[in-house]
This record gives C-alpha cells, structure tokens and sequence, in this order.
C-alpha cells in the first residue's frame, strides 16, 4: 500500500489519462535537438580546426578565444546568455536594418546555442585529429596537384577520422546530456516534460527513475553505433593492443 | 550596461562563490575518494562488485547529471515526508532528514556523479600498472592490502593526476546545476539579482567573467602541483 502511494504505472500509458505522450514528445524534441546541434558543432567544429591550423594570425587568435572561453564558462550559463542575448540581438540587427523584429522560434534557438557551445569543444577535437594525420600523407596529396578540397575529401578525412571518431563520440553524449539543460530557459524537451509529469502526479520518484532510464538508452544505443563507426573508419588498421 | 547593482550585492555574490567553492572543494575529495573503490574492484573485486560497480559507472556517465540532480531531490527527498507520515516514529527520529537543505541534496549528487566518472578514470589507472611491478611485490611476501598501499594504489594514483585537473574543472563547471534546486551558489545569486533588477544580461556577464576567472586559477594551481610531483618527462 505504500508503493501504491509512489508508484503507479498506468500513468506512463500514451493518451489523455497518461503522460507517455508527452514523454515521448519531450524525447523527440530532445533527440531533434541534439542531433541538429550535434551537425552544427562537427560544422563549427571542421572550420575552426581548418581555421586554427591554416588561417592567419588574427584568425587564429579569434579562434583561440572561442574555443578557450566557450570551455571556461559553464554550459548552463552561456546557454542562459545565448538564448536571451542571441534573440535580441538578432532582432535588434533585423530592425536597424529596417526588416523589423521577428519572433525567433524557440528550437531553432537552442540548436544554435548548444551547436556553438559545443563547436567549441568539437573544435579542439577535430584540431588534434587533423594533426594526427602524417604530414607526408598531405605533402603527397598535395604533389599530386590535387585541389584543397579534394586532398580533404580523399586524404585528411579518411586518415583523420580513426583519431576523431572517440572524441566525437564523447561529445554526441555531451550534447545529448547538455540538451536536458535547455529545460531551464522554458523548453519542453525531455527533462522539463518530466518534471511537469512529475509536478502534476506528485509521483517525482517513478517520473524521474523512468526519464533517467530513457536518456541511458540514448547513450546504450549511441555507445553501439559509435563502436561500429569505429570498426568501420579502422579497417584496415593494425589492431592497437 | 548598468552594473550600479554590483556593491549592493557584493557580500551575497560573496557567499555564494564560497557555496560553489564549498561544492566544488567537498564533492571532488569525496568523490575521488569514492572513486577509488570503484575503480578497485571494477580490476580486482568479486563478480558481483564488480558488475555493481561497472553498472554504477555506466549509469552515472550515460544519464544528465541535472536529472540525477532532480531524481535526489524531488525523487528521493519526495519520500522521507511519505514515509515520515506513514511511520511515525521515523519522522521522530528523521526529521532532519525530511527538512534536509537543498545544499546537501546537491552535495550528494554532484559526489556520486564525480566517483562515476573518475571511478572510470581509476579502473584505466589501476589497470596500466605494469603486472611484473604488482608481481615483484607480491614475490617479495607483501600482504595484498600492502601490495594496493604501496605499489598498485600509488602508481594509479601518478597516472590520474595530470587527468585530474580537467575533471575538477569539469566539476566546477557543472555547480551552476544546483541552483534548479533552490541552492544560492553563486547561479542561485546571479538568478536572484536577475528577478530584482529584471536585468538580463549584466548579472549573467558577471557570472560568465567570475567563471573564467576561477577555472584559469584552478588550472594555474594544478599545472603548479603537477609540477611538484617529480617525473622523468
């Protein structure tokens, strides 16, 4: 009888009587989040490296900034900074312009938030596997008169990928995680349509136990397709011990 | 920018860096402390720690630390009222634990979540100890518990510590969490100068630059510890 004060697992059903739905709403937008945010990071991610290792002096110095602030200042503040100081600067950029404010939607805020948050990161990690490719490699790329664009496509991806695919794969789970916080500026992902579920039931413990075992999965599944990733890019490599 | 608000709420930005600072300094000694198990048995325990323990990792490194954060304190800090109205003698002799600070909550979670990450950290440590050196020092009569003292542990211990600086720096990081559960660390302030002055960005840079500020100085003081270990490199 006291479980039954706890726990009551009708209340996870889909429809008007349970909160599966919105759950499962919450979780889509979360999943819709990170991976779009995920895109935009490996993005920022490939042209902050390029930028670091072949741009000019201010470049680089501009892209040290980046990387290096981004990573000194908690994701939550700089999520809490964006979001409110990215929107309104934008409108007051479109309005000096005379194109007038707009209503900017609420995802597509968060996606550029966590993606530049996390490009930072993605920036570092791409930069030390760039620089892991033998320079040899590159040299004779560039010997045989290929374009830059080419010699990236069919030498320094494929020889980059097996040094960045770890840390990507960290950062995927970063990202997945970091979008729970997103909850904090109002927006029903995952973790905030939990806490309604959970505010409105009053049963905290089940809600709670059962949107941690969501976003495990998340990772479960994640770990999975990384490591076949993985296998993938390797092929051909001697096996580390 | 209007920063006239910062005298006025200097002594409660004071105390709520040393609520940060109180989190950040407690939660990495026990969570590396708890770390240490965890990694030991992951190597060396009985299956049944041994699984405990990977399961704990796996749990803790694949799950939001802000939902960990909130099943502690709405999930589990939910109970005790229950269960104190349920059993009377329990709400007696715990009524401590039903009134239990938001700060502890937040104290016991970011505790567990750093002993998940670093316990990883220590099982690759304790793992790369070289076998012959374990094997010299049982081949000279060490007891196991002496064998982990002055061999295994201390050796794990030298390869963490460069990798150290960044999880603190990660964990630091992370505090502002605990300001969704109502704890005045300096987020909680930060949010509180907000909602008075209804600025929206001042306090945040503030913050923001406070943040900085502390995560060079703890660099600074780890690269200067580090430089005191001696090494061959």
């Amino acid at each position: 009888m006291f479980f039954a004060t706890i726990i009551n697992l009708d209340l996870l059903a889909f429809g008007p009587t349970g909160y599966g739905d919105e759950l499962f709403w919450g979780l889509l937008l979360t999943v819709q989040i990170s991976v779009l945010a995920y895109a935009l990071g490996i993005f920022l991610g490939l042209c902050g490296a390029m930028g670091k290792l072949a741009g000019g002096k201010w470049l680089k110095n501009a892209l040290d900034g980046y990387t290096t602030l981004f990573r000194a200042i908690p994701d939550l503040v700089l999520i809490l900074l964006l979001y409110y100081a990215g929107t309104d600067g934008l409108n007051r950029m479109l309005v000096s312009t005379g194109l007038g404010p707009v209503e900017v939607n609420g995802l597509v805020a968060a996606i550029f938030v966590i993606g530049f948050v996390y490009g930072a990161y993605s920036t570092e990690v791409m930069r030390a596997a760039i620089m892991a490719v033998p320079v040899g490699q590159i040299e004779a790329a560039k010997a045989y008169g290929m374009s830059p664009f080419l010699r990236f496509r069919r030498v320094t991806l494929p020889a980059m990928l097996p040094y960045a695919i770890p840390g990507m794969a960290n950062l995927w789970l970063n990202v997945t995680k970091a979008s729970a916080l997103i909850s904090v500026v109002g927006f029903t992902e995952l973790a905030l349509a939990t806490k309604q579920a959970a505010g409105v039931s009053k049963l905290y413990l089940m809600f709670y136990v059962f949107a941690l075992l969501i976003y495990l999965s998340i990772t479960l599944i994640s770990n999975q397709v990384f490591g076949w990733l993985e296998r993938r890019v390797r092929r051909g490599q001697a096996k580390l011990a | 920018m209007v920063w006239s608000w910062l005298p006025q709420y200097f002594p409660l930005l004071l105390h709520g860096l040393y609520i940060t600072l109180l989190l950040l300094v407690i939660s990495v000694v026990l969570g590396f402390l708890l770390a240490i198990p965890v990694g030991l048995v992951q190597v060396t325990g009985p299956w049944p720690l041994k699984y405990l323990a990977r399961g704990y990792c796996t749990f803790i490194r694949g799950t939001p630390l802000l939902m960990q954060l909130w099943l502690l304190y709405y999930g589990i800090g939910s109970l005790f009222p229950l269960i104190g109205a349920a059993f009377p003698t329990f709400k007696q002799d715990f009524i401590w634990l039903i009134r239990l600070d938001a700060f502890y909550y937040a104290l016991f979670a970011f505790t567990l979540n750093f002993a998940g990450y670093e316990g990883e950290i220590m099982r690759g440590a304790f793992l790369g100890v070289p076998k012959g050196e374990l094997e010299a020092a049982r081949a000279f009569g060490m007891s196991p518990w002496k064998v982990l003292s002055r061999v295994w542990f201390p050796r794990a211990v030298r390869q963490v510590l460069p990798t150290l600086g960044g999880e603190t720096i990660g964990q630091l990081l992370a505090t502002p969490l605990a300001f969704t559960i109502p704890v005045m660390d300096l987020m909680g302030v930060t949010s509180k100068i907000r909602q008075d002055t209804f600025l929206i960005y001042e306090p945040l840079l503030f913050l923001a630059f406070v943040y900085v500020v502390l995560t060079f100085l703890i660099t600074r003081a780890f690269n200067y510890f580090e430089g005191l270990v001696p090494s061959r490199r």
